[in-house]
């Protein structure tokens, strides 16, 4: 039978966890992303990499456009606009001075990011002084405001789409603290409470404004003078919108990212901690595989798409079914039938609650107990209020006395035993690192775990065990290829890069696809230094002493020429009896770093 | 595949000791057999229970002794009668000797395969293993068990051992009991066997491995170091979720009665084109399209296959690093085991050096990893080191997959301490959590850990196959209720709770929560729902008993009682949520309008419009919220003819661009008669020119 591989029409039962990796078009995101040109943004750098300034204007540009080729692979129903102000062209609705709003053809300003606003917004750095100008909207002696037009113009552009099925935000780069700062008097006064009284009603309107300041070596963004009021801060949140002066561009550039994308809330649940005693939480999908999205099928003569019609034939009589056909499973030489509803009811087994059953020390929490991405539970109080009183108590009890929680999750696809693991925040200068709260590992069951390790034990003797000097020997080995800050967003997923480089060129029609670097093969110039091939030949001689090759004879062919060779310096210089480990340790050798 | 069958026969202690453990023996001894009658049909069990009255056994025949043990069931291919005899296990009367119960169980599997059969031969003993065990004739216990375990292994035959201990078996007499269980190390120590202790019913449920599923490497290869050094390694799954059986559609065309209806339905798909259903797309003629945003890129095989990510097989190390960098949570998928290629001591020699110096140094390993030739992506994961408790078995390591930059979502969320002090606990609260954490455990020192994952079976599954067997005797029979035993993997054991009343209390009683008065719809969504096969009497999850609403609202400081020219919008917001007489929203909303007026028609120029559309937007706001948008509807009809006989556009044009539309019913469900379609009509009829 012609059947999608990748069959988009599986039944529910079927693939039990669509729900849990698809993001649902329901939840929508509006962005406008708001950039101030203005000159003070092209005249003030931070320093980079390599020791070279990079320019504020530069940055906002390359975060966006990064947000943007995320964007376009893992939300690509969310939809942007892009909006200069303090411009000296000037290109929106409102015909207002001193706002460009950015856009390539065949797309509305606010609209799903498309290949071609990505290729175009990528080197529009060439082109903005000759086509948009930079140019400070806010002077004395004029009434005009650019901030103030922004906004509206922001405001104007979000008016699509109802509050109820999409998040509304508008994301704010600027390095001016103070953008009134040139006027006196009345007119500063005014132009304040305006601009201040637009970003209210903006706000009313359920729009959030987030800034995004950016900052000098030598200077501080002051948030109090205008932006704590605008976007309506409270003191609590005060401190983590002043970063502090002198921080680095990598770390700014680390928090602007993070700040990028909205959370999103996959559920929110009940967690039963005893009797009477309930709280609400609510659930983050912080990792998920991210994964090429789903294949259209089009006729190949018209490029249109096609729409696949199932249909369900009877094998005996070659009717159609129109009903929902029953399920069977054969046993006992005969069919037992079941309803869908039977099938539904049998995975009833709970509410669809989280149910706290009791505590574990962390160490009962095995490598192996995993099955499925986590998933990250934070409370609210937003429902019930006090939720979040508990929770913390809970995870600073569980934090101090090393425990975990074990609770029954008893959601409909799969009910299982999760373990609930409680993290204590993490910061560093760049921002969060890990979020306060407790992650949620899915626990397998006794049928999901299985006893490999135990199907060959050789006959009657013990298994081989290392003895002191091959460990010792490994140990060697483990501090010379040693990653010393690895860290698991270390490594871009090279098929991915590959698959939307490839859209990308032929979307646009581009005849040469660019080319993707695939970041996870291993550094086998590090592999090639002396110390640490001398401390692998240590191990292997301490392993296979000199049958290495005869072992992996029939695997392994192509590197046995070189090999015994060396072996036999290697050999030589074993007789010495260095302490490589001590060694290193000691400074004495160059300690080899991969990354 | 006969290499692929198992030969398996039962060795169930039914002595009176065990009266207390045997429902359960029943219910996973059923299991296993109802799981072979889907899975491997071919299988052959035998069954013998030993501590009963009667004795019926060959060896009782041909030797002499072997008293007090039944065979049940000679070894057959698996069928329904299994169960019925699994599910109604005699009540001994004696207490069994489980060493007897072993040699009848090898004598049956040697007597019946005589060493034709090279396949899975298995015994599968149940016991408490508190009873004494007859002397041997000659020699010592031990050197008849070391007998016993050189013909097991000869015969090719494992053995799995469930002893029930702690509070499922009466206080025994502890010398025994070491003896007994000395006796069966040597059987692990010796054979391929496995024993393990169960002290609650839900383990014994979970111990029993009750589908029988064949091993098969994810990988053979190389686990390469470097260049210069690699070592021969098998990849198996160590853990897979075993899914809720995928069960085929019946048709019910044919007549139930026919007696060569397959009953089966075939799915079929039709390709048609989205803009003419009538016309079949042909496969030929079918291309495959990949979204990129709002596009559609057409791209065939051949054109994919061209230059897509094509990586080599094989599985390389990247490097070594501190275990704490990699937190449990990143770990994405099921586990994988890495073993050293069975038989090749030095593999083996070098898995087990790297393992124990990753375990010494804490240290993990991280890989990339492409299983298969022609695998279009690869992984990058974390290697841990799973240092072998059992001298039988080789060390290895555990295996998971990482996140790649694009799965993470870097969320930032408030950190507590910027919580109001009110949100956070105070010194007695957190006295009483950690108490309440501190007690509350499931793995008290000394005592089996509780809720063990290896040791709990699915009850989504156990009920699956529990009503699959009533319905094959009686096609109608209701889904069963859950199983009380296994009720407990789903709610709070009772025992617990009750042990730690005063710790429960203390909690409840520091912790006080409020459902939030100001959100409507919250009190339905917190109700419990009743999970089905619950007997009702649940009322754990009410929330009502610790509710108290708040009801005292805000009351405005400053009280405004008319709309002024400075700031019209706050006047009218502040009105609007003064509460001390109903009368000040009808005098906010008709002061309002007037303004909204007066501001039009004293406008020069335009200079006031943008105040006007703000009142707008207010007034609108409120009439919302108020749920009444007669006036609000009213007025814009009434500017909307105003602006028209002025002739004024650039208002209307404003209003446009702001998006402020008449309210609609879906904002004002009883009151509005416009569907959201007309509320946007009628700034589209406003809007004086087409959007270009």
């Amino acid at each position: 039978m012609d059947l999608d591989p990748e069959d988009v029409f599986k039944d529910e039962e079927d693939d039990p966890d669509n729900e849990f990796f698809q993001q649902s078009e329901s939840s929508k995101e509006y962005v406008v992303y708001l950039v101030d040109a203005s000159p003070k943004m092209f005249n003030t750098t931070c320093p980079g990499k390599d020791q070279k300034d990079e320019i504020h204007f530069h940055v906002s540009i390359s975060c966006i456009a990064e947000s943007l080729k995320t964007q376009i692979i893992c939300r690509s129903y969310d939809e942007v606009a892009i909006c200069f102000f303090n411009t000296r062209e000037k290109k929106n609705l409102q015909d207002l001075n001193g706002v460009f709003v950015f856009n390539v053809a065949e797309r509305e300003q606010l609209d799903r990011p498309t290949a071609r606003l990505i290729k175009e917004f990528d080197c529009i750095e060439e082109s903005f002084m000759r086509e948009i100008g930079s140019q400070y909207g806010i002077v004395p002696g004029s009434r005009e405001n650019s901030l103030y037009n922004a906004l509206w113009v922001a405001q104007a552009l979000l008016r699509k789409g109802s509050i109820k099925t999409a998040d509304k935000r508008i994301l704010l780069f600027t390095n001016e603290d103070d953008p009134f700062g040139s006027l006196q008097g009345a007119a500063k006064a005014d132009m304040t409470r305006t601009t201040l009284q637009r970003a209210k009603d903006i706000q009313d309107l359920g729009i959030s404004i987030e800034l995004l300041p950016l900052i000098r070596l030598d200077e501080e963004f002051n948030v109090s003078v205008l932006y704590s009021d605008l976007i309506g801060l409270d003191s609590e949140d005060l401190a983590q919108f002043i970063p502090s002066a002198g921080q680095k561009l990598e770390d700014m550039k680390d928090q602007l990212r993070k700040r990028m994308f909205t959370k999103r809330i996959i559920r929110r649940i009940t967690f039963h901690i005893v009797k009477g005693l309930s709280i609400q939480l609510n659930t983050y999908a912080l990792i998920r595989p991210t994964v090429p999205g789903a294949i259209t099928w089009l006729d190949s003569v018209t490029n249109r798409p096609l729409k696949i019609e199932r249909s369900l034939i009877c094998e005996d009589t070659g009717s159609l079914i129109q009903e929902p056909p029953k399920r069977f499973q054969p046993y006992r030489n005969e069919n037992v039938k079941f309803s869908m509803d039977e099938i539904s009811e049998i995975k009833r087994i709970s509410t669809g609650h989280l149910r706290l059953l009791g505590f574990k020390p962390l160490c009962c929490l095995k490598d192996y107990h995993n099955l499925r991405p986590s998933t990250f539970v934070y409370p609210s109080d937003q429902e019930v209020v006090g939720s979040s009183c508990i929770f913390i108590a809970l995870h600073r009890s569980m934090l101090r006395l090393k425990r975990f929680a074990v609770a029954f999750y008893g959601g409909s696809s799969r009910p299982q035993l999760v373990a609930l693991v409680a993290r204590d925040e993490i910061t560093t200068a760049g921002g969060q690192m890990e979020p306060p709260g407790m992650h949620m590992i899915y626990l397998p069951y006794s049928d999901d775990i299985r006893d490999a390790e135990e199907i060959f034990p050789d006959t009657e003797d013990d298994a081989p065990r290392a003895d002191k000097d091959q460990i010792q020997k490994a140990a060697a080995l483990i501090k010379r290829i040693e990653m010393k800050d690895f860290s698991v967003f270390q490594f871009a997923n090279p098929a991915l890069q590959r698959h939307y480089a490839v859209l990308q060129a032929l979307a646009l029609e581009e005849d040469d696809i660019p080319e993707t670097i695939d970041e996870t093969v291993p550094d086998e110039e590090g592999l090639a230094r002396p110390a640490v091939v001398k401390a692998i030949e240590e191990f292997k001689l301490s392993v296979y002493g000199d049958n290495y090759d005869e072992e992996n004879d029939h695997l392994g062919k192509e590197k046995v020429g070189g090999a015994s060779r060396k072996r036999k310096e290697i050999a030589e210089n074993a007789a010495k009896d260095y302490d490589w480990a001590d060694l290193a340790d000691n400074g004495q050798i160059l300690l080899e770093t991969l990354g | 595949m006969a290499r692929n069958k198992e030969k398996l026969v039962l060795l169930l202690d039914v002595g009176p000791s065990m009266h207390g453990v045997l429902p359960e023996v029943e219910k996973v001894c059923s299991m296993l057999v109802e799981k072979k009658l889907i899975f491997n049909k071919d299988d052959e069990v035998g069954v013998v229970v030993f501590g009963t009255e009667e004795t019926n056994n060959e060896l009782m025949d041909e030797v002499g002794g072997y008293e007090n043990i039944v065979v049940l069931q000679d070894i057959k291919v698996v069928d329904g009668d299994l169960i019925d005899i699994l599910k109604k296990l005699p009540r001994g009367t004696v207490d069994g000797d489980f060493l007897d119960a072993i040699v009848v169980g090898m004598d049956m599997l040697i007597k019946k395969y005589k060493g034709i059969y090279k396949g899975k031969k298995r015994l599968c003993l149940i016991t408490n293993a508190i009873h004494p065990t007859k002397d041997s004739l000659e020699g010592s216990k031990e050197d008849q068990v070391g007998t016993l375990a050189v013909q097991m292994t000869a015969q090719g035959m494992k053995m799995e051992s469930i002893v029930v201990r702690g509070i499922l078996s009466q206080d025994a007499n502890k010398r025994i009991m070491d003896e007994n269980d000395r006796l069966l190390s040597i059987f692990s120590k010796k054979t391929r066997s496995r024993t393990v202790y169960v002290d609650s019913p839900i383990s014994l449920l979970g111990a029993l491995k009750t589908r029988r599923v064949t091993p098969v490497t994810v990988f053979r290869g190389h686990l390469e170091l470097s260049q210069q050094m690699k070592i021969k390694v098998w990849v198996y799954k160590k853990t897979q979720e075993e899914k809720f059986p995928t069960l085929k559609k019946y048709s019910e065309k044919a007549p139930s009665t026919s007696k060569f209806a397959t009953h089966q339905v075939m799915v079929d798909y039709e390709y048609k084109s989205v803009d003419d259903s009538s016309t079949v797309v042909p496969p030929e003629q079918r291309i495959k399209g990949y979204r990129y945003g709002p596009q559609v890129v057409p791209i065939s095989d051949a054109e994919r296959d061209a230059v897509k990510f094509k990586p080599e097989k094989g599985v390389k190390l990247l490097g070594f690093t501190d275990a704490s960098n990699i937190i449990r949570h990143y770990y994405m998928k099921d586990v994988y085991l890495f073993i050293a290629e069975p038989g090749n001591t030095r593999a083996i020699l070098a898995v087990s050096a790297i393992a124990r110096a990753m375990k010494e140094m804490n240290k993990v390993a991280i890989l990339r990893c492409v299983w298969r030739q022609g695998q279009q992506n690869v992984v990058v994961g974390v290697l841990t080191p799973n240092i072998s408790q059992n001298n039988k078995i080789p060390d290895s390591f555990y295996f998971n997959v990482l996140p790649f930059i694009e799965d993470v979502r870097e969320y930032q969320f408030p950190s507590f301490n910027s919580f109001p002090a009110s949100w956070l606990p105070n010194e007695q609260q957190q006295m009483a959590a950690d108490e309440f954490v501190q007690m509350l455990n499931l793995a008290p020192s000394g005592k089996e850990e509780a809720l063990l994952p290896e040791f709990t079976p699915n009850p989504v599954l156990e009920r699956f196959y529990h009503h699959l067997e009533l319905k094959s005797k009686q096609p109608d029979a209701a889904v069963p209720p859950l199983d009380e035993t296994l009720k407990r993997i789903t709610e709070p054991d009772l025992e617990l709770d009750f042990e730690n009343k005063s710790v429960l209390d203390s909690l409840c009683k520091h912790f006080e929560l409020k459902e939030n008065s100001k959100l409507k719809k919250s009190a339905r969504r917190l109700l419990p729902e009743k999970p089905s096969g619950s007997n009702g009497e649940d009322g754990n999850g009410n929330v009502s008993d610790a509710r108290a609403v708040d009801s005292i609202g805000q009351e405005p400081v400053v009280k405004i009682e008319k709309i002024g020219d400075l700031t019209p919008v706050q006047d009218f917001e502040v009105m609007m949520t003064r509460r001390d007489n109903p009368e000040w929203v009808g005098k906010a909303i008709r002061e309002m309008r007037d303004k909204i007026l007066s501001l039009l028609t004293n406008s020069h120029g335009g200079d006031n419009y943008l105040v006007a559309v703000e009142c707008i937007i207010a007034l609108r706001k409120g009439c919302i919220l108020e749920q009444e948008p007669g006036p609000y509807n009213n007025l814009m009809r009434y500017l909307y003819r105003y602006c028209q006989e002025k002739e004024i556009s650039t208002f209307p044009k404003l209003l446009a661009s702001m998006d402020v539309t008449l309210i609609s019913k879906s904002e004002a469900v009883d009151s509005s008669n416009f569907t959201d379609d007309e509320a946007r009509r009628f700034l589209d009829k406003i809007k004086p020119e087409p959007k270009d």
